[in-house]
């Protein structure tokens, strides 16, 4: 399935870092959006996201990020990420997330 | 700072070329990164500020910047093989300033006029306030 069981205390980076296709990051900065596609080479627990080889969706409207290969996009900044539907099991997610909460409670 | 934090910022230092950085309020600049901290605040050597406008830029030396983390948007490897067949194009910094003078005079007139129109019709949009994040 691709997906590997979070570690307590930090869900969402062990959920991000199973994929390896390309995903999708949306970033705002300044009245401009931009769309940065790229595969994830790791991620932090501020969920600061490293991508490689990446590319913009409009590299038209956005040309400063032509000559960049690698990136590390603040995890502040990052509005969504949109993920490869059929890397995710979302049952799976949804008991990790739900054994997650029962163990905050204790 | 916890490890894994510490070592995907880290692996940033690897690369011997200038690194481009992206800030809140939309400018770009090019430098030699010389220090980052979990914070993703950055020491920035020989930095370039580069304007963008259509096809041209131009690059404006700055020095040494220091840039606070929560100012940073995206911080990027500058390929250099990829740098050396752009299809843009460098311009002086006078001419760049112009274009982007020029490109901000018409953003704020298609504003206007997009303003207006919404008045005309007794609706209007809130301007999204950057702070207002928080």
């Amino acid at each position: 399935m691709g997906l590997v069981m979070p570690l307590s205390g930090c869900t969402f980076s062990g959920f991000f870092k199973s994929f390896t296709s390309p995903i999708h990051v949306l970033i705002p900065y300044s009245e401009v959006t931009s769309v940065i596609c790229g595969t994830l080479h790791s991620v932090d627990q501020y969920l600061n996201i490293k991508l490689t080889d990446i590319s913009v969706t409009d590299p038209e409207k956005y040309p400063h990020m032509l000559s960049v290969k690698n990136c590390f996009i603040r995890g502040s900044v990052v509005r969504y990420v949109q993920l490869p539907a059929d890397e995710v099991d979302t049952q799976l997610l949804q008991d990790a997330a739900r054994k997650e909460a029962l163990q905050q409670k204790q | 700072m916890r490890l894994v934090t510490l070592s995907l910022i880290l692996s940033l230092f690897l690369s011997p070329e200038k690194h481009l950085v992206l800030l809140r309020d939309g400018r770009t600049l090019i430098g030699f990164l010389r220090s980052i901290d979990q914070f993703a605040n950055l020491v920035l050597h020989q930095t370039v500020e580069r304007i963008h406008v259509g096809k041209k830029y131009g690059d404006i030396p700055r020095g040494i910047f220091v840039v606070r983390g929560e100012n940073v948007v995206l911080l990027g490897e500058i390929d250099l093989e990829k740098e050396s067949d752009t299809p843009l194009q460098q311009v002086s910094i006078e001419e760049i300033l112009e274009e982007q003078r020029a490109e901000q005079q018409a953003k704020l007139e298609a504003e206007k006029l997009k303003v207006q129109a919404l008045k005309d019709r007794g609706l209007s949009i809130p301007r999204a306030d950057t702070l207002d994040e928080y």
